[in-house]
């Protein structure tokens, strides 16, 4: 997914010179050797200094530029939350911090290196948006759009390398603020974002193969949330799963559940999170995942 | 560095008309004062000189009038002063300023971006001269020529994001970055040289760092302009100015309360007449 974010990047770099890539000594592969070599102005490496990766940011929007902020998830938005949230998000700013391997995919990092909270936090903030694309593809549409269209401040949590690609054969194009089918069935809804979505696709997958009419949809612009698509998404089908890679708090599953209340929707609703802890665990981003009880098996046996 | 053909600059700067500035720009703020509980009076008065060289000496302007350089509040407490100028330059009215801090008005205790003439929202300390070094590199990109011009807190170099804008203006060449330290010797809890000795010396800090950098008594307008319109201009450039908090105010001098208390009556009809004896 970091590579087709540089990709994306660079392209969107080639077509308007106010595209600026501000790092904080982590650099996407791929593309952004000849976004460096190409724009060496625009592209500013701070080191290990992500306050002042955020503050040199704000300064650039504030003279007009357009600047991508990016370093690993848990320094791009905890590390400098204030930055975030007085110089970016107070002051309005066209500027997208990259959280790139968001949630446990630095799965043999420690928890230091995880964020199981972001979406709650940057969510929390007045004027943010987020985006959490659950491909490579989805990847290039939501850069594209930080790029060239967003008019505030965007959080782009995406993961880090070897995401398989999902939403070739979609039902719907990627639009920002929009639930998106990639099939659509009757019986059951599985919602969820980001590259937890290939276990959704799975889930879809097996339901699917024992008859069940499956919509699978990816909730990739997480603030402002499409509270009619899921508001739609929970009045057609019997059953609502959401799954995310995500604490319990502030994400798309309480979030879901709300919006059930207020419509008062029929249908059974489940939802799969990180739990309120911290992951000790090492191993594969499975193996994290699983300890906190996000594994296809057990999701399909409990909505069984 | 000097002024480009397309820009317009004083060739002199007039040390004796930025003192009756000065002292215009007091008085107005401690009228302010009586309308309000608290105003970081002190600290205004502490940055008064140093604020008034930036937009009445140093900083550029394009052949229509605007203003070419950016001035950023960094020390945002201090904003009292910034809004009285703004007003002597006609970007706040009047009556901005009489609405200071009221339900009507658009001005608070601190700068809030998108008012008039203010470029950043620094109630929080140790976010400006990041922002200055991102404005620094837009505008070395557009070729603008174009300086930023910002005014730090001793006590907001402290922060350590401030340690990180330091070195990475310097590493990026932003030598278009003129700072000033607001080194007034006092913050909230009592003296800065009590309680954090080992801040000093300032000035081979930011040498250290790739700073040009010189210490100024820092209420001597002529002394500022003058250190600013010498620097090399080769690298950002860090003037340490030596200031007393609550300037021209005998009971608010060094007198921590002051960093926001609003004088009583009695304090006020005080204060006006030692502004009026005030000798620089």
């Amino acid at each position: 997914m970091r590579n087709t974010f540089s990709e994306a990047l660079y392209l969107a770099a080639t077509k308007n010179p106010k595209i600026y890539i501000v790092v904080a000594d982590i650099s996407p592969a791929g593309s952004m050797a000849k976004f460096s070599t190409q724009y060496p102005d625009r592209f500013i490496n701070v080191g290990v200094a992500e306050q002042s990766m955020i503050g040199i940011s704000a300064g650039l929007a504030l003279k007009g530029c357009r600047p991508f902020a990016y370093t690993i998830a848990t320094f791009s938005l905890y590390r400098p939350f204030e930055m975030v949230r007085d110089d970016l998000c107070y002051q309005n700013l066209p500027v997208t911090v990259v959280g790139m391997g968001a949630g446990a995919i630095y799965s043999t990092l420690g928890g230091t290196h995880h964020t199981q909270e972001d979406i709650a936090i940057a969510g929390a903030i007045p004027n943010m948006q987020i985006i959490a694309p659950c491909d490579p593809l989805e990847c290039t549409d939501a850069t594209t759009w930080c790029a060239d269209k967003s008019s505030g401040p965007t959080y782009l949590r995406i993961g880090k390398a070897g995401e398989p690609v999902l939403t070739k054969d979609a039902a719907e194009p990627w639009r920002f603020g929009k639930i998106r089918y990639l099939r659509k069935g009757t019986d059951v809804c599985v919602l969820s974002y980001g590259v937890i979505m290939k276990k959704a696709a799975d889930l879809a997958n097996r339901l699917q193969a024992q008859g069940k009419s499956v919509s699978l949809a990816s909730v990739h612009t997480m603030k402002p949330l499409d509270r009619e698509g899921i508001a739609d998404a929970l009045r057609h089908h019997k059953k609502v799963v959401v799954i995310e890679e995500h604490a319990p708090q502030g994400g798309l599953a309480p979030q879901t559940k709300q919006i059930a209340w207020d419509i008062k929707a029929k249908c059974s609703l489940y939802t799969f999170t990180l739990q309120d802890a911290f992951i000790h665990n090492y191993g594969s981003h499975d193996d994290l995942l699983r300890a906190h009880g996000i594994c296809t098996d057990r999701i399909h046996a409990a909505i069984a | 560095m000097s002024a480009t053909a397309a820009t317009l600059r004083p060739n002199a700067f007039d040390a004796a008309a930025a003192r009756a500035r000065c002292l215009k720009f007091r008085r107005r703020i401690l009228d302010i004062s009586q309308q309000v509980q608290a105003l970081h009076i002190g600290s205004a008065y502490s940055c008064t000189e140093i604020v008034d060289c930036v937009y009445y000496g140093l900083m550029q302007r394009k052949p229509d009038g605007e203003f070419l350089d950016t001035f950023l509040m960094s020390k945002g407490h201090g904003c009292m002063i910034q809004y009285t100028i703004l007003e002597d330059l006609g970007l706040l009215t009047r009556a901005d300023l009489d609405a200071y801090c009221t339900p009507d008005g658009k001005l608070g205790v601190h700068p809030d971006y998108g008012n008039p003439g203010i470029v950043a929202a620094t109630g929080s300390l140790g976010h400006g001269l990041s922002m200055a070094v991102g404005m620094a590199l837009a505008e070395r990109s557009n070729r603008t020529g174009a300086n930023i011009y910002t005014v730090l807190s001793d006590g907001e170099v402290q922060e350590g994001s401030t340690w990180e804008a330091v070195l990475m203006a310097s590493s990026l060449g932003c030598r278009n970055i003129v700072a000033f330290v607001d080194y007034n010797n006092f913050q909230s809890l009592g003296k800065t040289s009590d309680t954090h000795p080992s801040f000093y010396p300032l000035v081979e800090k930011f040498s250290a760092f790739g700073w040009e950098s010189v210490e100024v008594p820092g209420h001597d307008s002529g002394a500022l302009y003058e250190a600013v319109m010498q620097r090399h201009g080769d690298k950002p450039f860090m003037v340490v100015a030596r200031t007393t908090k609550g300037k021209g105010v005998s009971y608010m001098e060094n007198v921590p309360i002051w960093h926001y208390r609003s004088p009583s009556k009695d304090e006020y009809a005080q204060a006006a007449r030692e502004l009026e004896a005030m000798k620089l």
